[in-house]
């Protein structure tokens, strides 16, 4: 298992624990990051220190220091995102 | 009737806002987003368009409006707006609003672009499900809109109750005796906030359950099984290639500024004509006011004042004021609209981050360019209250629009020569060189303040990158024009009159056979010569509190001696009062310093104390920037006596 920050760009993975406190969570699961959701890292920032993942049909930015606490499990590689479709 | 639009950020909810209400519509607080809460009419219909917000748990100030407006039920019907293409996330928020009252009705709007993407909605099936009217909707194209009319005329509803564990609807009863709805009563417990849902929470946490997850995952398992039901989807999710350029490393940010720039130049350059067409018609105005009064027998004692004071310093702010704002507003909408600005966050949050400050916060700097009043109430959308104070503390670090034409004067008079090429690009490296130092400070100062007296860590930061969209011209003109000069002439009147009358008094009282005014500037021109500039330029400053498009104006007038502001448009002329009042290139460029480092407008000023709610800031924020203003005035004038 990754940290989410850890996901490589297009590779695809589910969401399997998520740790942090109460206010945090809440706002995490109303953007729609919960346990067995699916989630596609899509975009990196010019500084990295942030990215965007595809996440129930939204692109969701979020610090990697903010998702160092969301645990998820990488689908296999061969199936990974197609963009193009 | 009173109508209560709900929905998440970018689902087109003020689209439908539009299309109903058209021009009989006025907001509260406007920044580019819907803040604040915005009331229009149909017909019988009162609707209100709340903040966009993805929960009725607030998070930011700006939910927070929507969230107490929303469980106050002070209104007959509450519609929730959907965004087809993410329906499931949608849903949560019309569960949410289904435990606040029973009339409820579901709109789910961009059928057309969901229909062209492969998604397909079974809004029958939906309707069903949830117990309550579910209308289809493509509001950019009116489709739907008499639908949801007619349900509104005609409620029908009857939510589906969503049951809890037997122990979460006990401790949801308890509490819910006590509040106004069933939503309240879970909210409450949530977040720990009522005795009775102290009470309750403890008792919950000595069993070993955790009545926030038994809540959310109970709302997240429904929303993820009604949208299975409901959403046929036969494609996948396509990525635009315009995120790969915008984000790009190497282009992302270049693109930016160039846009940013491109839209302050055409600001600037597009408000010269209507500018001098305004200052011809209330010149024009003025004389038939001023000979009507003449006309009337009314004693020169209090025409003067009243037309030399009060009406050309007023007609002078919006004469300058209003054709820049008009033009820059609208083209930032425009660029919202098309979803730009949060890949601005996206890409300078990094950053801001380093500073311990948030990407949202280049959306209010950027905001700041057009007007700083505007970039401080923009600070709502930024989550975390210490991030929002930083914000609003640096905003007025960068220059708005009515300090551009300061800037321009002076650069051009003192750093082109009149032969050189390119005289308009080397003007705009300058000006872009002034704005960088602007933004540098913005930085460096959050740093320093979130080491300082604003300590902390930067707090959660998440953001939806909405998809591109075709921007709607109608809703731009509407929404920033209209609202943009309204502010405008307001701000014109409260502050510029009283202004224009101080400002006339201290220039026609005589003491001694010196005007009050030249007594100010005596006064002030030791401080002055000391940070290498003089008496009357901080005598400017301070008169042109009122705004920053007189400051010069100001100045000139003392320089030259009159008795009331009169429109200097030769440069070389201009360039001559100074140089005969022991201008250098040195004073130039503390000026220039000076007008990007001083107090900010009393607009600004009066916006800061009703954001913050605390003299103490809106001091700070006074001082702030007159502290480093004074400081590396001081410095630049003391390292160039060296040479």
């Amino acid at each position: 298992m990754l940290s989410l920050d850890e996901l490589k760009i297009n590779q695809r993975a589910i969401i399997k624990n998520i740790e942090c406190d109460k206010t945090v969570k809440i706002r995490l699961l109303d953007m729609g990051f919960q346990n067995g959701e699916e989630i596609v890292h899509v975009l990196n920032s010019p500084s990295k220190l942030i990215k965007a993942y595809l996440i129930k049909n939204t692109l969701i930015a979020i610090r990697n220091s903010d998702v160092k606490n969301i645990l998820v499990e990488v689908i296999d590689d061969e199936n990974s995102f197609n963009r193009k479709s | 009737m009173r109508i209560a639009l709900i929905g998440n950020p970018n689902v087109g909810k003020s689209t439908l806002f539009n299309s109903l209400t058209g021009l009989r519509q006025h907001t509260g607080n406007w920044t580019g987003k819907t803040v604040g809460v915005a009331v229009g009419y149909y017909n019988d219909l009162e609707i209100y368009d709340l903040p966009g917000t993805y929960s009725l748990i607030p998070h930011s100030e700006e939910e927070k409006v929507t969230s107490e407006f929303v469980l106050h039920k002070d209104y007959d019907i509450a519609v929730v707006v959907c965004d087809a293409l993410c329906l499931e996330r949608n849903l949560n928020l019309v569960l949410q609003t289904m435990e606040v009252t029973d009339n409820v009705i579901m709109c789910v709007n961009l059928m057309d672009e969901a229909k062209r993407k492969g998604i397909e909605i079974d809004l029958d099936k939906l309707s069903n499900l949830l117990g309550i009217q579910v209308i289809g909707m493509s509001a950019i194209k009116n489709d739907g809109i008499s639908e949801l009319i007619k349900s509104i005329n005609n409620i029908n509803s009857n939510p589906q109750k969503i049951v809890y564990d037997d122990i979460i609807e006990e401790s949801i009863n308890t509490v819910r005796l006590t509040s106004n709805s069933r939503f309240e009563a879970i909210s409450l417990i949530m977040q720990n906030k009522s005795d009775d849902a102290k009470v309750v929470r403890s008792y919950l946490i000595d069993k070993g359950i955790d009545f926030n997850e038994k809540i959310l995952n109970k709302k997240m398992e429904i929303c993820k099984s009604i949208s299975k039901e409901v959403v046929h989807n036969t494609k996948h999710y396509s990525q635009s290639k315009w995120d790969k350029i915008l984000t790009n490393k190497l282009t992302g940010i270049p693109i930016m500024v160039f846009m940013l720039i491109s839209i302050l130049y055409i600001s600037i350059i597009g408000a010269n004509y209507p500018s001098k067409l305004l200052f011809k018609f209330f010149n024009w105005l003025g004389v038939i006011i001023e000979s009507g009064l003449h006309f009337l027998h009314i004693p020169s004692v209090i025409i003067n004042p009243l037309i030399y004071g009060v009406y050309r310093v007023t007609t002078w702010v919006v004469a300058v004021m209003l054709p820049p704002m008009a033009i820059f507003f609208p083209l930032f909408t425009l660029l919202e609209d098309l979803g730009v600005l949060p890949r601005i966050a996206f890409n300078l949050d990094g950053y801001f981050s380093k500073s311990n400050a948030c990407g949202k916060q280049a959306l209010t700097m950027c905001m700041g360019f057009g007007c700083n009043a505007v970039g401080v109430t923009g600070t709502r959308i930024i989550d975390s209250p210490r991030e929002k104070l930083i914000a609003i503390l640096t905003n007025s670090f960068v220059p708005c629009n009515g300090r551009f034409p300061s800037l321009l004067s002076v650069l051009t008079m003192f750093f082109i020569s009149r032969s050189i090429i390119f005289k308009s690009l080397i003007n705009a490296l300058l000006l872009g060189l002034i704005i960088v130092l602007g933004v540098f400070m913005t930085l460096l100062v959050s740093k320093i303040l979130s080491n300082t007296i604003l300590k902390g860590e930067s707090s959660m930061f998440i953001l939806e990158l909405p998809p591109y969209r075709k921007p709607q011209i109608k809703k731009i003109i509407i929404r920033s024009l209209l609202d943009r000069t309204i502010f405008v002439l307001g701000r014109a009147l409260i502050i510029a009159a009283p202004m224009g009358l101080i400002i006339y008094l201290l220039t026609n009282i005589n003491i001694s056979g010196v005007s009050l005014l030249s007594h100010l500037s005596n006064i002030l021109n030791p401080v002055g010569k000391f940070i290498g500039l003089d008496g009357v330029i901080l005598t400017a400053f301070l008169l042109g509190i009122a705004a920053n498009e007189i400051v010069v104006p100001i100045m000139l007038m003392i320089y030259i001696s009159n008795s009331y502001l009169i429109d200097i448009t030769n440069l070389d002329y201009m360039k001559q009062v100074l140089l005969s009042n022991n201008w250098s290139i040195v004073t130039a460029i503390c000026f220039l310093v000076f007008v990007l480092f001083h107090f900010p407008c009393s607009t600004t000023l009066l916006t800061i104390k009703k954001e913050t709610g605390s003299i103490k800031w809106t001091v700070v924020s006074a001082f702030l920037p007159l502290f480093i203003g004074f400081i590396l005035c001081f410095i630049i004038y003391h390292i160039s006596l060296l040479f």
